[in-house]
């Protein structure tokens, strides 16, 4: 039986799979997808890896490794795929990478990354997300509680 | 060893070096000169103890000091950025000690200045050579460090000295009774470090409970200046008091040490008794910071 496709194929861009459900606009708000781009979006489609699931579709956009750790943050289990041509040219799991700078808000006021701009770095120290250590302060803190962008 | 930011960047090792160093300068062995070096001392905090030892320290070893104490008067009081202060004291001085209310000043110090850099205190995260210090003071009083039972009491959710303390011990597998009010409880994220490095704790807020069961006692100020709300320092402020009364059960190696200031936490009769530490452990600050400097400045001579 020939599976329904819920969004529509795109021919370049990138596809964004295995969002969590209802986190799909956050990512549009964390890749900073203006209302001129030509999207798709598929939100609570039945997944059988997590029960449901949101689905992603940027049209002529190859997204960079920045803006792919940045959505690891608030969707650790997404698949992305760069299409090309109506072709998967490339397909990965997203994954923490050991440290991500200049993209988090550290909560604690009292941090110096408060002070001086544009100074940011963060520590992974779990795959989970669970652990993330201001490198400046020191504290730990899981991804959903970090401003991220 | 190029700075020293945090006691969580120091190994086992690179500890008992500092201490080993520090240990020889105290009994002589060690007379490490810098004659031909300058050191700043930038605070943005008050300060007594650790200033003046630092400067004693330099001293010591014939070294030279300039300070800023406070910001009146200076040219952060004109608006001036605190990169732009630090990049400017820096060329005055071949290495910076800092002092400031702000998490993480030390780190973002040192990556943006040539020189070494000491953290003497940040907000209420670090203060590593306070850590150092206590760690000497622990090992001169107990002739080791590892397996120790030990009660660290007090304010522990602000208290940077007993931040940086817990990480020093995790070295050396305590047991760590930490007594505080709840308010003041130590910050779930240290516990979870602790917890990692599987490191036996014990919380509770009666110090009764544990006073004849430990070695050391470190008892900390509930510091008034990390309060926001004052009513709820009033609240806690007088919750713990170590008297001379309560020393009758304890071991008889039990040594009662704080980082000081006091306030009202231990009665001045503790003072004369063979199990008050302090005012020895303040003084073994000079020894552990002329170890920490001289290493910085390319190892101890």
């Amino acid at each position: 039986m020939k599976k329904e496709r819920k969004v529509d194929a795109i021919k370049n861009g990138t596809v964004i799979d295995h969002i969590p459900a209802g986190k799909a606009f956050k990512v549009i708000e964390i890749l900073k997808i203006k209302n001129t781009d030509m999207i798709s979006l598929g939100m609570n489609l039945p997944s059988s890896k997590y029960g449901s699931k949101d689905i992603l579709k940027v049209e002529n956009w190859e997204l960079s490794h920045n803006e792919v750790n940045k959505i690891t943050l608030v969707a650790p289990g997404a698949t992305l795929s760069i299409i090309r041509e109506f072709e998967i040219s490339e397909k990965y799991n997203v994954k923490l990478p050991p440290e991500v700078s200049g993209l988090i808000g550290c909560p604690n006021k009292k941090c110096i990354t408060n002070e001086v701009e544009s100074i940011s770095r963060f520590y992974v120290e779990s795959d989970d997300g669970k652990k993330m250590r201001c490198h400046y302060c020191e504290r730990l803190y899981p991804a959903e509680s970090l401003n991220i962008g | 060893m190029k700075n020293v930011i945090s006691i969580r960047d120091l190994s086992r090792e690179e500890i008992l070096h500092l201490l080993d160093q520090g240990e020889k300068i105290e009994k002589g062995e060690l007379k490490p000169d810098h004659s031909e070096t300058v050191m700043s001392i930038v605070f943005f905090e008050s300060s007594t103890r650790t200033r003046f030892s630092f400067e004693t320290a330099m001293k010591r070893m014939n070294g030279k000091v300039i300070t800023m104490s406070g910001t009146k008067g200076t040219s952060v009081d004109k608006g001036e950025s605190l990169g732009d202060t630090l990049k400017t004291v820096a060329n005055y001085s071949d290495i910076m000690v800092v002092r400031s209310g702000l998490e993480g000043t030390q780190r973002y110090a040192s990556e943006i200045i040539p020189i070494p850099v000491i953290n003497a205190g940040d907000g209420s995260n670090q203060h590593p050579t306070q850590c150092l210090l206590d760690l000497y003071s622990i090992r001169k009083t107990q002739g080791k460090l590892d397996n120790l039972s030990i009660a660290v009491v007090g304010d522990l959710r602000y208290g940077r000295a007993v931040h940086s303390l817990v990480y020093g011990l995790s070295h050396f597998s305590p047991k760590l009774h930490l007594i505080s009010p709840d308010f003041l409880k130590i910050p779930e994220y240290i516990k979870t470090d602790l917890e990692d490095k599987n490191i036996e704790i014990h919380e509770g807020s009666d110090l009764s409970e544990v006073i004849n069961k430990v070695d050391i006692m470190y008892v900390t100020r509930i510091q008034k200046e990390r309060f926001s709300d004052l009513d709820a320092y009033e609240r806690v402020k007088n919750c713990y008091v170590v008297s001379k009364s309560m020393f009758g059960d304890v071991k008889p190696n039990f040594k009662l040490l704080h980082p000081l200031p006091r306030v009202d936490e231990i009665s001045t009769d503790v003072d004369d008794t063979k199990h008050a530490y302090y005012f020895q452990q303040a003084k073994n600050g000079v020894y552990i910071r002329q170890a920490i400097i001289s290493e910085l400045l390319g190892g101890s001579k």
